[in-house]
């Protein structure tokens, strides 16, 4: 099996494939975690059961969201040396430090303050277990901010020079290497599309409900929130994300050429093409559906701005131009139904109907799992836009790979296949149970279920367990 | 001092923190199925759950932390133990949601607890024989692994698997023996004779085989003047484990855990005599491997700043679940 097979092809989608799978939990947890800090601390602030009935409803899904990143994420730790052992030799010395940070100044916090958050309640106190709710959160917030130092290192690098092995090693300042040109933008993009991605999902789920019960108090505030957030934070990533593109085109201009379909140069104002299809043999985009000028107005700012397209290029540079052109249109199309449905849900609050709009809450529910669907996009496009290479210019992807055998890496991804999809596809469906029951008054924390929940994390351990669970299993 | 080897001490340090926190949680999974489903099997587990993703971050900073300080030694031992490596992570994936799922199904209990068995043992196995992998050498040329995927294969790192497995066991019988009672701690001191004898015996295989799989390690152990210093390993573990078996047969409680801790310490100080200054065996030393001095001052900033935090409050994790778990008033 596999002895034909192109170890290196083998080792990128095994790679793909674990990352893709792992950032859909952290997509929902970093989001998950700072909405349950401001349900917490409205809670507080207000007094109102419904806030702390809405912090235990969701509490529990987080637990079950963080166990699987954790496991997950492990996997990614190791993915570098065993996949891409070259490009660790090569640029260990630049990431590591920065993937050491995370560990101890993210992992450590976040699994330090979990047991608490989870379970604490009655132990600590309100003001200290919010006090651990909010590190958890910033924990998650921290791990984003270095590991996605290091990935915008990787796709526009500074701050670093060439050791006589073939290394890179840092330069004199390690503030150039971590603020890196593309690092801001990613950073901004990356963290307001997971709180989308949870806003989507909270949403869905209090339209599930109000489509069950529209008197639902508890439904009705959650999906109101998730509305707010839509309404408010679909424009401004859509507005980061257009900066994203401006800078992507600055430093990686070759990725906006496949991200935009543009096979030829275009000297006097490029058009934007909205569909087509690419083909990269012929270096043509078939059936393209274009607006004139227009990606020269939204790329340079002005309809007459000429633009290079993929032909000033040697073709062995161009990424999979279908993939990141497809990619691309599947987030900004996203991105852009976000923005409509947050429209939607101000015109129904307008017209007093927000909990009263089965549409708009039919609607609702079919956004649901769209935020992975265009975190992932997104990452694609990011990702497949930078090859052919790992370090953008510097490192090719075909020289990063680790010296093993093809049958070795294609087992290995056919294990990691088969275990992901059964393990996490029966977390999510622990996951869609849980949603599936209506949230309500005197909602259980962890605390008080039969068994508590174990999760990644500082739980409180027996003496709880109870009559029932004594007989169990 | 130089500073890699201050790198290479905390690099060993986080490795030896992994190795028994999460030890012991590994050990409990691996003795899993031989306690009584629902009260045993429920204190068993309950007695690591607060902890147990403390324990294993270590494993990511020992991970992390090889590719910051020493890149070229990550670059080649995963590379070389590949499907070790890759068994390991795919059965710590069961062995983590175990802890979750579990308790949301009472229906599929007994399946998930199976997998916290399977997924305790193969990682536990895996371990030992990436260990035994390293020690018995990796080829390496041109800054890269130049074997084939099966080289780790043998019986020295099948031993190697089989003793540290059997550690693991040891430290896992000997934490619940402190943190459990009942017929669930009854059944723990039984299982912890069980494994002190197979650590031991295996231990002792291992450091006789161990001389002959290199000429290096025969050097280090059986020359004058090392063999001076080198030998007070072997002495000093035979004096603990005479404590070990008494404690266990008088019933101590926290005293056994404390000593199976100590045989491991003696195990990484026999590692350490055994490898220094090399961290591949017989290919590349400390230094050859070492990240550049703006590398190791730059995290070793960060360490200094944030490791006396993260040893407080996981400190204060153990503190705050204290006692035995079936204890009222935990919470
Ligand atoms: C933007 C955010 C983000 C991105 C791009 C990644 N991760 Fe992640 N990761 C997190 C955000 C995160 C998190 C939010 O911090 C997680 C998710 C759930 C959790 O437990 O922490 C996490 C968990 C997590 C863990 C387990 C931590 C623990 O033991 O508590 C590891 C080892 C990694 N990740 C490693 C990686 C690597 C090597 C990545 C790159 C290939 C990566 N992550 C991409
Ligand atoms: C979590 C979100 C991420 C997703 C969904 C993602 C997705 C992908 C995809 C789809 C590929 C394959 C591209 C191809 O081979 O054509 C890839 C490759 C790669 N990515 Fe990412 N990535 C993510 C984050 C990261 C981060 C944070 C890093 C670095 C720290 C990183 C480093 C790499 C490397 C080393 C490769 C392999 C080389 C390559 O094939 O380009 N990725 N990623
Ligand atoms: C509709 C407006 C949007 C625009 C114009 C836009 C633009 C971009 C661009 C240009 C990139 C690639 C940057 C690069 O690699 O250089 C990108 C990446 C990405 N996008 Fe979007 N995006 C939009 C909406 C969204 C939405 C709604 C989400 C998720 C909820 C999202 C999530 C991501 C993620 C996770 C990445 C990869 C990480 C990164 O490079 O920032 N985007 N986006």
């Amino acid at each position: 099996m596999f002895e034909n097979a192109d170890a290196l092809l083998l080792a990128r989608f095994q790679f793909a494939f674990t990352v893709s799978f792992h950032f859909i939990f952290p997509a929902f947890s970093i989001g998950l975690a700072s909405y349950l800090a401001v349900l917490e601390g409205l809670w507080l602030k207000t007094g109102k059961p419904l806030y702390l009935d809405l912090f235990k409803y969701w509490l529990k899904i987080f637990a079950i969201t963080f166990a699987m990143g954790v496991v997950s994420g492990i996997v990614m730790s190791y993915q570098f040396g065993t996949n891409w052992a070259v490009f660790s030799d090569r640029a260990g010395p630049v990431i590591g430090p920065l993937m050491a940070y995370e560990v101890l100044t993210a992992f450590f916090l976040e699994a330090g303050f979990l047991g608490v958050m989870l379970f604490g309640m009655e132990k600590v106190g309100k003001k200290l277990h919010f006090a651990a709710t909010c590190m958890v959160a910033l924990g998650t917030a921290v791990s984003a901010f270095w590991i996605l130092s290091v990935n915008s290192w990787m796709q526009t690098p500074v701050g670093h020079e060439f050791g006589a092995n073939g290394q890179f090693l840092p330069g004199p300042s390690w503030w150039t290497i971590v603020f890196n040109p593309s690092f801001p933008y990613r950073l901004v993009h990356t963290v307001i599309a997971a709180y989308l991605t949870t806003a989507m999902v909270v949403g869905a789920v209090g339209a599930w409900h109000l489509l069950r019960d529209r008197s639902n108090a508890h439904a009705r505030k959650m999906f109101s929130m998730a509305m707010w957030m839509a309404a408010l934070v679909a424009p401004v990533q859509i507005f980061a994300g257009d900066m994203h593109g401006l800078n992507t085109l600055e430093h990686q201009p070759v990725k906006v050429m496949a991200m935009e379909g543009h096979f030829q140069s275009h000297p006097d104002g490029a058009p934007l093409i909205l569909f087509g299809i690419p083909d990269s043999q012929a270096n043509v985009i078939h059936y393209a559906i274009e607006i004139p000028k227009a990606s020269s107005l939204i790329l340079k700012h002005s309809l007459d701005a000429p633009l290079a397209g993929l032909d000033t290029v040697p073709e062995d540079l161009h990424p999979s131009v279908g993939i990141v052109f497809w990619s691309f249109r599947i987030m900004v199309g996203i991105g852009l139904g976000m923005l409509g449905l947050g429209l939607w849900s101000l015109l129904a609050r307008w017209r007093g109907k927000l909990y009263d709009w089965p549409w708009l809450h039919r609607a609702a529910l079919v956004m649901g799992p769209s935020g992975f669907v265009a975190v992932i996009a997104g990452w694609v496009t990011t990702e497949v836009g930078r090859q052919p290479w790992t370090v953008y210019g510097l490192l090719r992807t075909a020289d990063s790979v680790s010296p093993l055998d093809a049958p070795a890496v294609g087992l290995s991804l056919l294990a990691f296949v088969v275990v992901y999809f059964t393990v996490f596809g029966v977390g999510t469906w622990y996951i869609l149970r849980l949603m599936n029951a209506a949230p309500h008054s005197h909602e259980e924390g962890l605390e008080h279920e039969p068994a508590p929940v174990r999760t990644a994390g500082i739980t409180p351990a027996a003496g709880q367990l109870t009559a029932d669970d004594r007989e169990g299993a | 001092m130089d500073l890699t080897v201050i790198w290479a001490i905390i690099i060993a340090f986080a490795v030896f923190a992994y190795v028994v926190m999460d030890g012991f949680d590994l050990g409990i999974g691996i003795l899993f199925p031989s306690f009584k489903p629902g009260t045993e099997r429920d204190q068993a587990m309950n007695s690591i759950a607060p902890v147990w993703d403390g324990n294993e971050t270590w494993l990511v900073l020992g991970g992390g932390g090889l590719l910051a300080a020493f890149p070229l030694a990550y670059a080649v031992i995963l590379p070389a133990t590949y499907p070790l490596i890759i068994a390991m992570l795919l059965a710590l994936v069961f062995r983590g949601v175990a802890f979750e799922f579990r308790w949301r199904d009472p229906a599929h209990r007994p399946f998930w607890d199976m997998a916290f068995f399977g997924g305790s043992l193969v990682a536990a196995m895996a371990q030992g024989m990436t260990l035994g992998a390293l020690l018995q050498g990796i080829e390496v040329v041109d800054r890269a692994y130049a074997g084939s995927w099966w080289d780790w294969l043998t019986p020295y790192t099948l031993l190697a698997g089989l003793g540290v497995t059997a550690g693991y066991a040891l430290l896992g019988a000997c934490w619940l023996v402190w943190k459990i009672r009942g017929s669930g701690q009854d059944h723990a001191y039984r299982l912890a004779i069980g494994a002190a004898v197979a650590t031991l015996v295996l231990l002792v295989a291992i450091s006789l085989y161990t001389p002959f799989v290199e000429a290096q390690y025969f050097r280090r152990w059986f020359t004058m003047p090392n063999i001076l210093f080198a030998s007070q390993v072997p002495l000093l573990t035979a004096i603990i484990s005479f404590l070990l078996f008494r404690g266990l047969l008088k019933r101590q409680e926290a005293m056994p855990f404390l000593l199976s801790l100590a045989i491991f310490l003696l195990g990484m100080i026999g590692l350490a005599i055994s490898m220094w200054p090399y961290v591949v065996p017989d290919s590349l030393t400390i230094w050859d491997a070492a990240a550049p001095h703006r590398s190791q001052v730059f995290m070793l900033i960060g360490v200094g700043l944030t490791m006396p935090l993260i040893l407080a409050y996981t400190g204060w994790a153990y503190w705050v679940f204290r006692g035995k778990v079936d204890e009222a008033g935990y919470h």
